[in-house]
Order: C-alpha cells, then structure tokens, then sequence
C-alpha cells in the first residue's frame, strides 16, 4: 500500500495547441514560397515536433487500444442473425488467421472474385458468417459521440494484429494490378463544383491546409505517413475512426459525392496507397489530432 | 455492458508497474446537447485494484477525469506470474471487473 505514485491524465481533450489560425481562410493548399518558406516551415516544423512528443506519449497509453480490446470481444462473440462468430473468417491468410492480414490488404479474394481493403471485407464476413445485412451496416458506419459502430472496432483489432509488420499490399493478381490503376486515375480525377481532385491537396510535397501538413500520396514517404495511424483514435471528440471514414471525409471535402460505405471505390484507392506505402513498418492503429 | 480496459503489469525494482486504460464516456453533466439539454452526468466514481486480495490502490473520482481514463501507479511487492484484478464502478452503478498477469 505504500509507496503509490499516481498519474492520471485528465481533460485529454482540452489540450489546446498554440496554432495560429490564419484569417480569410481557403480551403486550397498553400504552395509556401521559396523565401518565406524558412521561416514558416521553422515554426511549423517546430509545432508539429510538439505534437509528435505529445503522440509518442499518447502512444503508450493510446485509448485506440480500448477499442482493439472490444474488436477482439466482438470478435470471439458469437453474435447476429446466425448466431455465429467471426473466428472462421478469412482475411486472405486463411480462415481466422489475424497476424499480418492487414498489412497485406486490400488484396483480391476468389469467393467473391473482387479486392477487398479490410473494413470490406470484415463486412462481408459479418453478412456471410453472421447474416447481419449490409445496408443495415452501411446505414451509420462511421463513429459519432453516441455510438462506435462494431466493423470500426473490428477493424482496430485486425489492423492492432499487425502492429511492427511490413506493409506488402499484393499486386499479382490482375485484378489487384487493376485496382491499383483505377485508385491512381480515381485519385487524379479532377471534377465537382471546385475542379478538385484527390492530388489537388495530397498530389505533391510541402502542401498544408493552415498549420495541417498534407502527405503527398503519389510518393513513398507520403504514403506511409497516411496508412501509419490508421485506424486512428481522433483526439477532437475521441471518436475511433477507420481509412473507410478518412476517405469518406476527403470526398466530402472535395464537394464530391460520397462514395458508397465498403465500395469498390475506396478499394481501389486503398490499393494505390497501400501499395505505394508498401516495405514500411506498420505501427498499429494510432492516435491523430 | 461496459467495455473491456486494458491493463500492462510489469514487475521492476521489487515493485510492480500498473497501466491501465479504461473505456468509459466520462460525461460530466455540465454539457448540453443539441437540444440544449443537459447531458446527465455519467462518470466512473470509484476504482480499485486488488492483489492477492488486498488493495493496493482506491480512489475516488470525479467528473473531471478525462474520457477514456488513464492510470498508472506503483506498488511494492507482487512479482512475476501474480495476478491484479481491477474493478471501476460509476455513478450509474456499472462496474466493470478485468484482470491481468503481472509479467
């Protein structure tokens, strides 16, 4: 009973960061110009070396953890219309092999003759092994203050499956090698009310919204920078949030309509970068702002 | 039904080193929702944490413990191979009970 050292980490979310917002706002990048470059990347270097001391932090405590833990209880439950877990489902590894299926997804499965990123294809698991009905699950799949929908814990648990794993995103299949092209034209396919597209914001080095850096997912370093962290516990709200959310976001920021929840869509641009991320390590679901 | 936490023990210098996350709404009353009513106030008041059935640690709570808490704490004796079992209770008298492996 002696001897208690105490530590608890209160008001997580009221953390406030030091960003300068700047006025009259754009939702384009900012391209920094050559001369005023140093001095702004100085102090944006410098807020996002904090935030990365804040996250290592986080890190060892992340809550995204918590919902690794349901995932697996969801996981192991025998649940849904058929009264049936998810252990016999197959993730490409075989039927219930968890270890290092993320890292090597979307990738083409024969039963249903289409690549399938990991949400995909927990879903179709939970409507073939369980009978939960797809549209029921597409209804409201992303995380809201009220409720985590299960596929998202699932998820995390899956992807906390391959944490230290390489990513290696197949491409042998054709259909995989498909996929991959057809995420790259989706990605740089301008359209909507703002002629943007994907590579408008995420296209090229040393692009920002405000004090944002954005990854350039054409490129090897971008991409990893954009899988690591993903699944990801989004410290604003502390809601846990899955790529299929991500995706969904910057189509909606692009004034695009919004793809379909597990479509063929975001398959085909998980692949293009996942593959362009592929040889790095994979961290395990994260923490993001 | 609560959801599970997670707990890390790790034996060190005669002593045990507890982690534990807890996943728990926190909500602390003082919030209104979109309605403009507030949200009534659901937070974890007390937790404990017993070893070989003795506490080792017992604390009180409050609504000002962030979401999806996080404790850490050192207690001397245990060792490697014991088990700790960690129970929370909340105002609305949800309690939750896990343990762990001290390793």
């Amino acid at each position: 009973m002696s001897s208690i050292k105490l530590r608890v980490v209160v008001a997580l979310s009221g953390l406030a960061f030091a960003c300068a917002a700047q006025a009259g706002q754009t939702a384009t990048p900012v391209k920094v110009a050559a001369q005023t470059k140093k001095a702004a990347s100085k102090s944006r270097s410098a807020i996002a070396a904090e935030f990365e001391k804040f996250r290592d932090i986080m890190e060892e405590a992340s809550p995204a953890e918590l919902f690794e833990a349901k995932g697996e209880e969801l996981w192991k439950a025998k649940r849904g219309p058929k009264n049936a877990s998810l252990e016999k489902c197959d993730l490409g590894l075989g039927p219930g092999v968890l270890k290092g299926a993320y890292v090597k997804m979307p990738r083409y499965f024969a039963d249903t003759d289409q690549v399938m990123d990991a949400e995909r294809r927990i879903v179709y698991c939970m409507v073939t092994l369980q009978g939960f009905k797809e549209a029921d699950l597409a209804k409201k799949p992303f995380s809201s203050a009220s409720k985590t929908p299960d596929p998202v814990s699932l998820v995390t648990y899956v992807a906390g499956q391959s944490r230290g794993m390489k990513i290696a995103v197949p491409q042998k299949h054709p259909k995989e090698r498909d996929a991959y092209n057809t995420g790259e034209e989706i990605f740089n396919y301008r359209a909507g009310p703002w002629d943007f597209s994907c590579a408008t914001c995420h296209g090229a080095d040393n692009l920002r919204i405000r004090t944002q850096d954005l990854p350039n997912l054409s490129s090897k370093e971008g991409a990893i920078a954009a899988f690591q962290g993903w699944p990801g516990y989004r410290m604003t709200g502390g809601l846990m949030h899955t790529l299929q959310w991500r995706l969904n976001d910057c189509f909606r920021q692009q004034r695009f309509p919004e793809p379909g929840y597990v479509s063929e869509t975001l398959s085909d641009l998980l692949t293009y970068m996942g593959v362009n991320a592929n040889g790095h390590v994979y961290k395990g679901p994260g923490i993001k702002r | 039904m609560a959801d599970p936490m997670r707990i890390r023990a790790k034996a060190k210098d005669g002593g045990v080193n507890v982690k534990i996350l807890m996943a728990h709404e926190m909500e602390t009353g003082q919030r209104k929702d979109s309605a403009g009513k507030p949200i009534p106030a659901h937070f974890i008041q007390h937790v404990s944490v017993t070893w070989q059935g003795k506490v080792v640690l017992s604390a009180n709570w409050g609504p000002a413990i962030s979401k999806n808490p996080f404790l850490e704490f050192d207690f001397k004796g245990g060792k490697k191979g014991d088990k700790i079992q960690v129970t929370w209770t909340d105002n609305k008298g949800d309690t939750r009970t896990d343990e762990a492996t001290i390793n």
